[in-house]
């Protein structure tokens, strides 16, 4: 029989069923090198582990649980949530759970904790679990019965997907970043646009892109509807890895025969600071479209975006300016790292000068859990990956999807901005 | 599995923040949780629904956050199936493993209306809308999902392959 080439993906894939060949549609069961929860979806997943009678996790190891989202808890509810977690956590020996005070939002914690390396297949009970694809590795969002079920038998299913391949060029400008090479990408091919497929990366344009900006891409891969973003392993990746991780990792590449359903070649030079309007981050304007937009609010962090390289460049754009007197600016730093350097490099005396709230690491308003809800008739600026209706509160809110450039400027400005207009 | 009810109708992506919004999310008893599905784009779809009624959306149904809560609260609603043109993929998984019946079919999710009443056979993947006499069928789902669905979601499917073993 003869087999076409397959994408970088299918080969992760092909490798973790023990399989030499994958075809898109087929169906395997593949072995996880880690599986994920958070303190919304590991109750669940916790409470059907138990009630199908399983005694013991699979590998004390190759479980992370991380209580970012209410965190620190925010009402009694939660944190009963959380104790029914911690209490599971003990009983089963599980290592790699994070307490406040080690906690980190999740998918900025686990590549920092060294958890995941390039070639690994990991599932989270998060839909941002694609992030770890920017480091070379397959990995996807699932629900929590998908988490009980990985944490008992350390497999899951996949349906191989398809591949949308995006080749990126060229250097991009300046005030552009990761995020809106993906919002841009997801303007152009929609919420639904890489529906059930693998997201590919590849393009002389990626060497110019730093691991928080790749974290960014693959991170949103999920607001295309795609099943996993991924990068290829080059210098930068390595660097990472070897600064974060003992873990051995595995380079995958794409045969060159490899199949795509699309592909889709990116000028990032042409690529310009793009925000998504409210309520979908399809819904993007580059910057000198977007007209006056008055805000109230500014959120700098999140999954997608509160690496100290989103905090530099947000520093940089505030130092020695103040938030405008209608605007509340909050930055949150994504782990305890990010905030302890942030911190020793001077960015929160920027921060502080400027009149922004500081806080400590937790996912908070970017789902409407806490610290920062919207009143009605509110609208924000903020660096994280959802806009849809109601999400960071009220539902006549508004959420405006940015970089933290823009983010920082807007927030200066008091509407949407560029930095070159401050 | 014979299912019959009246349909509840959306439209493009339905987000699962719209299905269960954040802010219910420090409980995960289903009860609760259905008190306050849709409530974001519709306040009366809770005294509204009725055991067995059926949702019908376009595409993209689900998309969003892995919250499994989302379907849990649309089956504990009392929604019998959801037909749509597309689902997002992580619903469709949760969907399938916690035995919420969905159903992938395009011209159904299209054509049928809000308030039409519409029967089910799920086996067959087969969609009679009972007001107009439309017929739709659905694609069939692998046989390995079958097996999930069968074994009324994937905790009762690994544990019966455990006891196999």
């Amino acid at each position: 029989m003869i087999y076409m080439g397959m994408t970088m993906t299918q080969k992760i894939l092909a490798d973790h069923a023990g399989l030499e060949h994958v075809v898109p549609g087929q169906l395997i069961k593949a072995k996880l090198d880690m599986v994920l929860g958070n303190d919304i979806t590991s109750p669940v997943a916790i409470s059907e582990f138990r009630k199908t009678g399983f005694k013991k996790v699979f590998n004390v190891n190759k479980i992370a649980i991380v209580p970012d989202h209410f965190t620190p808890n925010k009402d009694i509810k939660s944190a009963e949530q959380v104790r029914y977690i911690r209490e599971f956590v003990k009983e089963m020996g599980i290592v790699h759970f994070f307490e406040v005070g080690q906690m980190g939002v999740e998918h900025a914690l686990l590549p920092e904790k060294g958890l995941v390396v390039a070639g690994d297949v990991v599932i989270g009970a998060d839909s941002h679990t694609c992030t770890y694809g920017a480091l070379g590795a397959f990995s996807t969002g699932v629900g929590s019965t998908d988490m009980a079920a990985a944490m008992a038998t350390g497999e899951a299913w996949f349906k191989v997907p398809e591949a949308i391949k995006f080749i990126l060029k060229g250097k991009p400008g300046r005030w552009v970043s990761g995020k809106d090479i993906i919002l841009h990408i997801i303007g152009m091919i929609g919420v639904d646009g890489a529906l059930y497929k693998s997201m590919e990366f590849t393009g002389d344009g990626i060497s110019h892109l730093g691991m928080d900006d790749r974290f960014t891409i693959a991170n949103m891969a999920i607001e295309a509807g795609a099943k996993n973003g991924i990068f290829p392993v080059d210098e930068k990746t390595i660097e990472y890895m070897k600064e974060h991780s003992t873990k051995p990792y595995k380079i995958y590449e794409a045969d060159e025969d490899a199949e795509y359903s699309q592909v889709y070649t990116i000028d990032l030079s042409e690529v310009k600071p793009t925000v998504a309007f409210p309520h979908l981050p399809e819904n993007t304007k580059t910057i000198d479209q977007v007209g006056d937009v008055k805000i109230h609010q500014v959120v700098i962090g999140s999954c997608t975006n509160g690496r100290i390289s989103d905090l530099r460049i947000a520093a940089e754009i505030m130092k020695g300016r103040k938030v405008h007197p209608d605007v509340r600016c909050i930055v949150i730093p994504a782990t305890q790292k990010i905030w302890k350097q942030a911190m020793q490099e001077g960015l929160f005396d920027i921060f502080i000068d400027a009149g922004v709230a500081i806080s400590t690491p937790t996912c908070g308003p970017c789902l409407g859990g806490h610290m920062g809800i919207l009143a009605k008739g509110e609208r924000a600026v903020a660096t994280t990956n959802r806009n849809f209706v109601g999400r960071m509160g009220h539902t006549e809110s508004e959420v405006y999807l940015a970089s933290p450039a823009i983010a920082a400027a807007s927030a200066i400005a008091g509407r949407i901005a560029s930095p070159d207009e401050l | 599995m014979k299912l019959k009810g009246k349909v509840i109708k959306y439209g493009d992506n339905i987000d699962t923040d719209v299905i269960i919004p954040a802010r219910y999310l420090n409980t995960h008893d289903p009860a609760e949780l259905a008190k306050h599905c849709m409530e974001d784009i519709d306040k009366d779809f809770h005294s509204r629904v009725k055991p067995g009624d059926i949702i019908v959306a376009g595409k993209n149904f689900g998309c969003g956050s892995s919250r499994e809560h989302a379907p849990i609260a649309i089956k504990a609603s009392g929604i019998s199936c959801v037909i749509a043109e597309t689902f997002a993929r992580i619903f469709y998984r949760n969907a399938i493993n916690i035995g919420l019946p969905i159903l992938e079919c395009p011209e159904a999710a299209k054509a049928i209306n809000d308030g039409d009443e519409v029967a089910v056979d799920l086996a067959a993947g087969k969609i009679y809308n009972l007001t107009n006499g439309c017929e739709y069928t659905a694609a069939p789902f692998p046989d390995f999902m079958q097996e999930i669905i069968n074994a009324d979601g994937l905790m009762g499917y690994i544990k019966s392959k455990a006891g196999e073993n």
